[in-house]
């Protein structure tokens, strides 16, 4: 099983809220997912600053530390704002370099997302602490993607939780299992990616990662996921501007999309988008096998 | 007769089930299901159930005598395994809608995902809108009309159910294949339209069912692809 939820505020009428609404749509997919969860929450940024979520599993890091010595190495400012055993590092200056300077000089410190908008968290556990534990409810912001995961391919571990960063503000959750990841890992590999887990899930995120890199919009890259990945998949990805929702031909694993004026919801059940305001006068459908949604602030 | 009203908002899914495997007659609303799964499920009297919003997975599951009635739509596994009875939705239902049921009428006026009537073993299913792919896969008996569209692979590998569609199929399943609409067939789907309160000619229905090929071993059936295309001619 695997829970989603996404939630993409079209207006600005429910943006204070938006994470106590991923959090009430996350509690509902809690029984699909209970070992493991996690979110990504976005905002508009603040012009000229790089933001990164670090994650620092199973040591206590000294954050004020590694930020004051990346400033120095980039001579930038560089504010850190530490959350139980996540950090997120906000850098005025080349966010790129500071992402490579914490992959070269901070040993056991894994990059969660990185961008100008996204912030991404996740851990083991029951969803509903995992959300609390990182303060979701609180966040405020234009969109949001979660997942509540039942492993079935690989450890349960935070790095085997979802979100997967797959690029600069883009991350993915995915409901399925894929049968061809250990190729798919193999050749990735090949093509320059690197992955921290036996996780299915992180090889497709390691393959939009890839495409995104070769200069692939999000269409393109998952058009050609759709013949490079075989097995079952729901997947919702976050990206700087929205989201998109892709499920494989067979459709195995379910979605439901709900629109109103204010917002976009989707999620692995009905009852997820239940709760959310102004429901009943929603339109709702099942996104159709094979076929790539998404929606988007306009530029 | 009185009706009794569930609020599941502060009632739980099994207080719902139990009070309705209890009662031998009467009426029943459901309010507040906003997506519960298993609402109404293992029904077994000639009671009415009236659910006022959208359900979750197995709504009226394993269904037998009663009515129940949806307003809003349903999740996977609408009226799975029917007996006898009515089960009908005001909206649409995602995958596997009327799935293996035995017998009884599923009515679902919107559309119908992935999979609807798959292994249906009697039961008759009559969807206004369109069905998803693989639709009817392995159906054995029963009826499934569509007064719209059916996506890919309507009934593959179909046993003896008979499939009478409006609109357009997106393609034939293994051994589907086209049927003449002959008197009794438009006898069949006048009384199924009727009984669903659908309004349509079933002149303009075309029948589809199995071309019986895959019934038995046949040598040259052993490359499966050869077989697959020998029955779509």
């Amino acid at each position: 099983m695997c829970g989603i939820v996404g939630l993409f505020l079209k207006t600005e009428k429910h943006r204070p809220e938006l994470g106590r609404l991923t959090a009430m749509m996350l509690h509902e997919m809690r029984e699909r997912g209970m070992d493991s969860a996690g979110f990504a929450v976005y905002d508009q940024g603040e012009p000229g600053v790089d933001r990164m979520t670090l994650l620092a599993e199973g040591f206590d890091p000294d954050w004020s530390a590694t930020a004051t010595a990346l400033s120095t190495a980039l001579d930038a400012e560089v504010a850190v704002r530490p959350l139980e055993d996540h950090a997120v590092f906000e850098i005025h200056g080349d966010g790129r370099a500071a992402r490579q300077w914490i992959i070269d000089n901070a040993p056991g410190v894994d990059v969660l997302s990185y961008g100008r908008q996204i912030e991404l968290f996740k851990a083991v556990g029951d969803p509903d602490l995992v959300a609390s534990r990182y303060d979701l409810a609180s966040r405020t912001g234009t969109h949001a993607i979660a997942h509540t995961r039942m492993a079935t391919e690989s450890a349960v571990t935070t790095n085997g939780s979802h979100p997967f960063v797959t690029g600069a503000d883009t991350c993915l959750v995915h409901n399925g299992s894929l049968s061809n990841h250990n190729q798919l890992r193999l050749q990735l590999e090949r093509e320059g990616e690197s992955f921290q887990t036996e996780n299915d899930s992180e090889v497709a995120a390691g393959y939009l990662s890839w495409r995104l890199r070769e200069g692939d919009t999000i269409d393109d890259a998952l058009t050609r996921a759709l013949v490079d990945l075989d097995g079952f998949y729901t997947f919702a990805i976050g990206i700087e501007s929205g989201f998109a929702v892709l499920r494989d031909p067979i459709a195995c694993k379910p979605a439901v999309v709900a629109e109103t004026d204010h917002w976009v919801a989707m999620s692995s059940e009905y009852r997820a988008i239940a709760q959310l305001p102004g429901v009943e006068d929603a339109e709702l459908f099942e996104p159709v096998p094979a076929t790539i949604y998404s929606w988007s602030l306009a530029a | 007769m009185s009706t009794t009203t569930i609020d599941l908002a502060s009632s739980t899914i099994r207080q719902l089930n139990q009070t309705l495997h209890d009662a031998s007659v009467g009426t029943f609303q459901v309010l507040n299901p906003k997506g519960a799964h298993a609402a109404a499920v293992g029904i077994d009297a000639d009671i009415t159930v009236e659910i006022m919003g959208s359900v979750g997975y197995y709504c009226a599951g394993m269904h037998q005598q009663g009515t129940v009635r949806i307003d809003g739509n349903a999740s996977a596994g609408l009226a799975e395994n029917i007996m006898s009875g009515r089960v009908h939705l005001a909206g649409s239902a995602t995958m596997s809608a009327g799935a293996t049921g035995h017998g009884g009428l599923v009515i679902i006026e919107g559309d119908a995902g992935a999979r609807c009537g798959i292994s249906m073993k009697g039961v008759d299913i009559v969807v206004g809108g369109n069905v998803g792919h693989m639709s009817a896969f392995m159906a054995q008996a029963g009826n499934l009309v569509v007064l719209g569209d059916a996506a890919e692979d309507l009934g593959d590998s179909l046993y003896e159910a008979k499939l009478f569609v409006r609109g357009s199929v997106a393609s034939l399943g293994s051994d589907c294949v086209e049927k003449e609409m002959r008197p009794e067939h438009v006898a069949t789907l006048t009384e199924l339209l009727a009984a669903a309160a659908m309004d349509a000619d079933p002149a303009d229905f075309t029948r589809y069912g199995s071309a019986r090929k895959l019934y038995n071993f046949h040598i040259d059936d052993i490359d499966a692809e050869v077989a697959a295309a020998g029955a779509d001619t």
